[in-house]
């Protein structure tokens, strides 16, 4: 396995991170996926769509996002050096945006009039609401009941931006249960919708597209920590919800072995209490949404309800790409608690003047324990995915202040 | 030959159509299920689908979701789907049972450990939603080892390739999904179906059925015309929903349906 690490190129055709991955759906959506990867494979290779592309990224986006070395956070911690990869920068607030932005281009292409998303924190369907906005198409985001409570402000977001935002009451009422929603719509409407996945996860080609539309996080990074800094990181630490703007950061490193790459999940109460969000770190291979990864499952392979203070992060599956890199030890998959991503949220803002989403605060909280352990030479690049507006509801309610 | 196959061969002989009712097992409650599975037989049902509950329901509307729901709730399983197949089975060994789920239950139990356990409980065919013959290798030969027929759902988009590919692995019949959407919805065309279907004989010699939509007997009987079997779901399950606390009157709704889409059928 560790072998095949040395010339990275998965997916193979058929979408298989060697186990993981694949295409697992109803017959109706094979010709629309098949449809949909030919479509990638066409445009990623065509020169007038990739300048579309970084044309939107660079003018629409804000993009390249800066690098920011945490000088004062890295002084306090002791030990290596904290740089911080801005993501929460662009427009809209998050890395989301990277992906939506691809992913219209290709339904414009397409000649689809309408796209549909899921969306968990409300990030990826503000960025497909925005995406949608600006190319005048409909656009619907399914969300669970759950999360349009939690994540109030982006819910009105989306409907200023002239989305359709439509509650999921079914199952456990949050993102998994939005996904199988936008998977019922897409089977539906399939012949003008274009569906949006949010994360590196779904049938192929979602995984690889979402991945390849987020490397620019990774591409970036590269070239500005040999500006800044004069060599590549050490480390590279990025939360893993779906896993998108995780494998964004890594999989241009990929083929770098010497440089450590950590994945955190969300362990919510403890992974000893069983609430929490960590398939990679207490699951177990299973098919859900279209492809084979790590899951959260019972004894009868029906998926168990999760939990995370950062609803973004609140889902029983991750993108199968995570689950090979797991496998072949070339990633490694750690946790952070509701409790520690609080803690971090409150020393990034306190001491950097930066306000971290909560799901990025679960990198951040990561990124704290492994400095110290590094000599103060040593670089770990983190991706702080999103700006904390969006929670700041949840936080005050957390601690029990009322605004 | 396979009790699906032969099943099917009567009712050629007898220039009949095959009626098959779904409902969900568990749903509302376990006890409610192998009483209503002989029901349904004594009311006209040649061939019974059994849905076992999943968690994560993709393909399905409404109401089967909230059958699903309402299984779960009581612990419903795969294992316990089994088990009810095979409580079933003691009086009734005629009749073929066929498994409609989603993957990972399956995966979760082990391939192999499922085509055995199947195959001991008087399982007959099995439908996964969720599994296309591109993630079938492994999976289907365990199935034709058991003597259990894998069943394939084609769908309005799929293209001859595809049809033939899931004939070559399908057993017993082949499942088309009569509208591109989710189960219980109601935008069938007949004309649409009756054109679909001559084109995927003209393909394959396995029976075709026909689900998705089948609300009532019209529907049943302007589809026997042409199809193979018509395969009726969400009308049943809904008569569930509607009297949970007072499963004889279900059951008898069940059944009234079941004798009133039989007789269509049969005129
Ligand atoms: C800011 C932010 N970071 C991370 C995530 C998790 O998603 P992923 O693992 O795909 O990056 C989300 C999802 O909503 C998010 O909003």
């Amino acid at each position: 396995m560790r072998d095949e690490i040395q010339s990275y190129n998965l997916p193979d055709d058929c979408g298989h991170f060697g186990p993981y991955g694949g295409i697992f759906v109803a017959e109706t959506l094979m010709e629309p996926l098949e449809a949909l990867k030919a479509a990638y494979h066409r445009y990623m290779k065509d020169p007038e769509f990739l300048a579309e592309l970084d044309h939107d990224l660079n003018h629409y986006v804000g993009r390249p996002s800066p690098i920011y070395h945490a000088e004062r956070l890295s002084r306090e911690l002791g030990g290596a050096q904290i740089y911080f990869k801005r993501e929460d920068l662009n427009h809209t607030g998050a890395h989301k945006v990277n992906n939506t932005v691809g992913q219209a281009l290709l339904a414009k292409r397409m000649g689809k009039r309408r796209v549909i998303a899921e969306t968990g924190a409300g990030q990826h369907g503000v960025a497909t609401a925005t995406v949608a906005a600006r190319l005048g198409m409909e656009c619907v985001v399914y969300m669970g009941a759950v999360d349009v409570e939690r994540q109030a402000l982006n819910v009105f977001r989306m409907k200023l931006l002239g989305a359709t935002v439509v509650a999921v009451d079914s199952g456990s009422k949050t993102l998994k249960d939005a996904l199988n929603e936008a998977m019922r719509d897409w089977v539906t409407n399939v012949d003008e919708t274009f569906y949006i996945i949010g994360t590196a996860a779904g049938p192929h080609p979602y995984p690889a597209m979402v991945r390849d539309f987020q490397a620019v996080i990774g591409r970036e990074a590269r070239g500005q920590m040999l500006g800044l800094a004069g060599r590549l990181p050490d480390a590279l630490v990025a939360c893993v919800g779906g896993g998108s703007n995780a494998i964004g950061l890594f999989y241009p490193f990929i083929e770098d072995r010497d440089i450590a790459m950590y994945g955190v999940e969300a362990a919510g109460d403890g992974i000893e209490t069983g609430r929490h969000s960590a398939p990679l770190s207490a699951g177990r291979p299973g098919v859900l949404h279209g492809n084979r990864t790590y899951l959260m499952e019972d004894e009868d392979g029906e998926i168990i309800e999760t939990h995370s203070i950062s609803a973004g992060l609140d889902y029983p599956g991750v993108g199968p790409e995570h689950a090979w890199l797991k496998d072949s030890g070339r990633a490694t998959y750690v946790s952070a608690t509701d409790a520690e991503a609080l803690e971090a949220f409150h020393i990034l803002t306190r001491l950097e003047g930066i306000i971290p989403a909560l799901e990025s605060s679960h990198a951040v909280a990561y990124a704290l324990k492994l400095a110290p352990t590094l000599s103060s030479d040593k670089i770990v690049l983190v991706n702080l995915s999103g700006r904390g507006d969006k929670d700041i509801h949840t936080i005050a309610t957390r601690e029990g202040i009322v605004l | 030959m396979s009790r699906l196959t032969s099943t099917f061969e009567a009712l050629r002989q007898a220039q009949r159509k095959a009626l098959i009712p779904f409902i969900t097992a568990g749903d509302p409650e376990p006890g409610f299920t192998v009483p209503t599975m002989h029901a349904m037989a004594e009311a006209g049902a040649d061939i019974i689908e059994l849905g076992v509950p999943f968690s994560d329901p993709m393909a399905d509307g409404p109401v089967i979701q909230k059958a699903s729901e309402r299984a779960l709730v009581h612990h419903m399983s795969l294992r316990k789907t089994l088990d009810l197949v095979a409580e079933f089975r003691r009086t009734d060994q005629t009749t073929p049972v066929v498994l409609m789920g989603y993957l990972n239950p399956v995966e979760c139990m082990g391939y192999q450990a499922f085509a055995d356990r199947a195959k001991d409980a008087g399982v007959d065919g099995v439908l996964t939603v969720d599994m296309p013959p591109e993630e079938a290798g492994e999976f289907v030969p365990m199935l034709h080892r058991a003597g259990v027929d894998p069943i394939f759902l084609l769908a309005p988009n799929s293209s001859d390739a595809r049809i033939e590919r899931m004939a070559a692995l399908g057993r017993g019949y082949l499942y088309y999904v009569s509208l591109k959407g989710v189960t219980g919805a109601s935008h069938l065309d007949l004309g649409d179906v009756e054109s679909k279907i001559a084109h995927i004989k003209s393909l394959t010699g396995l029976p075709i059925g026909v689900g998705f939509g089948v609300k009532n007997a019209e529907i049943a009987a302007a589809i026997g015309r042409f199809a193979d079997a018509v395969v009726v779901g969400s009308a049943l399950v809904e008569k569930i929903a509607a009297a949970q606390d007072r499963p004889e009157q279900a059951r008898k709704d069940i059944a009234d349906l079941l004798a009133a889409m039989r007789r269509a059928l049969d005129s």
